[in-house]
């Protein structure tokens, strides 16, 4: 009888430790979680309170009784908000056309074709990659300025499209494809063009919507070299434009309008990321830097 | 070998090649002369001789020394905070199955996020408005702190929202990998330890820690790599004038000699950019006889 006693009780301190562990990472999970969020509730919450509100709060507001909506109204008519969005769009989805372009190219060479010097200068590609941004920036720089580029979307794109390491991604994935569906194609009389856009693209696509989910995320955020290379507000990106309006624009003293104008330019994003989660996270943990 | 299958490979890596040549060999070679050219002129394109004028010239400029003081500074704290910090709650997040896929959504919010758009957020929250302190300077009155202007204020204030910035960024790569880590070690290993009796610090120290160094090393290699590199998430805190508020870093300052109010002088950006591709070159080699050592 008290031996069973004592397993009980033995058994009761394991289970409520096991309960305190577990409220103890609940919790500092929870915590960082609420570390994460707050920014994006507090970027949210300011620009929903009028600017007078805003500017009279003697001590900080946690939530707004009166949301207005007219700060985003400002946020659109004090600088060209929505030029910059399209500048945007323009940028990312001519760099991402030509990137898959070029990468496509490489990537099925380098897995389908034979040619001397394969191996060689695919070393040559990776070690490519090691090489930084900002050792290229100032020649590239130069170099467009003196093509006449600057303050074109020329000028933005061309430096941005070559990806050594989507076509390493890319090339990983053609070769899991098997040999037979090549060979039965040039039996066929298929041609190596139609055979890659018919037959492999389909195939790969997972990948393929990876990379450009990744180079999306990219040029949206992109901010160092379009501020190198325009000076024109007619060809600001979303990051140099919310940077100008910080400096020089109504974000000195109009905070909300500001915070409105950064939710318009992380929501497309934040929207993108709920979207793919998955294809996201998987792609990043494959290939992501930052950090 | 098939001489025309030969030149359709290169037809099919022609673009590739060409941008590869263009904006990354060429301006390799380009960067080192640059660096040695003395005394260049942008407008005339003419300079005075060969030399290593231009590194001592960036060696003694005191933005510069300020810069490379701001980035050590923050690669030496961010980079183990973050990765510690990430281990933590790595470790958390693999030991609960309900809420997870949630939790691991929110921790990763951060990555998809325009860093000079969520970096205005965070000035706000540290900036005084015209008749508040601020939300944080708000809420360290309540522990007693008096309150401290932490974006124009003292250096380490300064600083320290620079450090909380970078960790806020860097985080979810970390948690994310980590996490993935974690989820791959073999489960027989935990079992197999839990019927010796192990105890749960144990078999993280023991079995967790060894299966994932690798992944930890890779993951200091690159936070090394990255903070070295900083830049833009100082521009979204204190503005593009880095020098004028003391925050500048050593990317910032090769913009800066690039381009802006104190531009034009590609020479002297080519030769802080060679030093940092040195600095960032070492500490790499570094970390990597230490992994391997390790091992």
């Amino acid at each position: 009888m008290k031996q069973a006693n004592d397993y009980t009780r033995i058994e009761r301190t394991a289970r409520r430790r096991e309960t305190a562990r577990k409220s103890v990472t609940y919790f500092l999970l929870s915590l960082w979680a609420l570390i994460v969020l707050f920014p994006f509730y507090w970027m949210v919450l300011s620009s929903l309170k009028s600017p007078g509100a805003y500017n009279s709060e003697r001590s900080p507001v946690f939530f707004t009784a009166s949301p207005t909506l007219e700060n985003y109204g400002t946020a659109f008519t004090g600088v060209p908000l929505s030029r910059y969005f399209t500048n945007t769009l323009i940028f990312t989805l001519a760099t991402v056309a030509v990137m898959l372009i070029v990468i496509i190219l490489a990537a099925y060479a380098f897995s389908r074709l034979e040619f001397r010097g394969k191996n060689a200068l695919f070393s040559f590609f990776l070690a490519m990659m090691m090489i930084p941004n900002e050792l290229v920036v100032t020649t590239n720089f130069v170099t467009i300025t003196s093509w006449n580029m600057r303050n074109t979307f020329w000028g933005l794109i061309l430096p941005s499209v070559t990806s050594i390491f989507y076509i390493y991604l890319l090339k990983e994935n053609f070769e899991q494809v098997p040999d037979e569906l090549y060979k039965a194609a040039k039996v066929d009389g298929t041609s190596d063009l139609k055979y890659l856009f018919t037959v492999l693209l389909p195939i790969c696509r997972p990948t393929v919507v990876t990379v450009v989910i990744l180079k999306i995320i990219e040029c949206w955020n992109s901010y160092v070299w379009p501020r190198l290379i325009t000076d024109e507000q007619a060809y600001f990106l979303v990051s140099n434009g919310i940077q100008e309006l910080r400096e020089n624009g109504f974000g000195r003293e109009n905070i909300p309008a500001m915070m409105a104008a950064v939710v318009v330019v992380s929501a497309p994003l934040i929207v993108l990321f709920l979207l793919f989660r998955g294809k996201i996270m998987e792609g990043v943990s494959r290939g992501g830097t930052k950090g | 070998m098939d001489y025309g299958n030969n030149r359709k490979a290169w037809l099919y890596l022609l673009p590739a090649l060409a941008f590869l040549l263009v904006f990354m060999v060429y301006p390799l070679v380009d960067v080192c002369i640059y660096a040695v050219e003395e005394r260049f002129n942008f407008a005339s394109q003419t300079y005075t001789g060969i030399g290593l004028y231009n590194f001592s010239y960036v060696l003694h400029d005191p933005f510069f020394l300020q810069a490379v003081k701001n980035t050590f500074i923050l690669v030496l704290i961010t980079v183990p905070l973050s990765t510690g910090l990430a281990l933590l709650i790595s470790v958390g997040l693999s030991s609960i199955e309900r809420l997870q896929r949630l939790y691991q959504t929110v921790f990763f919010l951060p990555y998809v996020t325009n860093t000079l758009a969520v970096g205005l957020v965070f000035m706000i929250l540290f900036k005084p408005t015209e008749y508040s302190p601020g939300l944080v300077n708000t809420l360290l009155a309540a522990f007693g702190v008096s309150p401290v202007d932490f974006i124009e204020g003292p250096y380490w204030a300064k600083m320290l929202v620079m450090c909380l910035y970078t960790v806020w960024v860097v985080m979810p790569f970390k948690i994310l990998i980590l996490t993935s880590a974690l989820a791959s070690v073999n489960r027989d290993y935990y079992n197999a330890a839990r019927v010796d009796g192990s105890s749960k610090w144990r078999i993280f120290t023991r079995i967790t820690l060894p299966m994932i160094s690798p992944t930890v090393f890779y993951l200091i290699i690159t936070g090394f790599i990255g903070a070295f590199k900083a830049y833009s998430d100082e521009v979204a805190i204190f503005g593009t004038n880095l020098n004028e508020s003391g925050m500048n870093t050593i990317v910032g300052y090769v913009y800066d000699m690039l381009y802006g109010n104190s531009g034009g002088y590609p020479s002297f950006a080519s030769a802080a950019a060679l030093i940092l591709f040195m600095i960032v070159f070492t500490v790499t080699v570094i970390n990597l006889t230490v992994s391997r050592t390790s091992d």
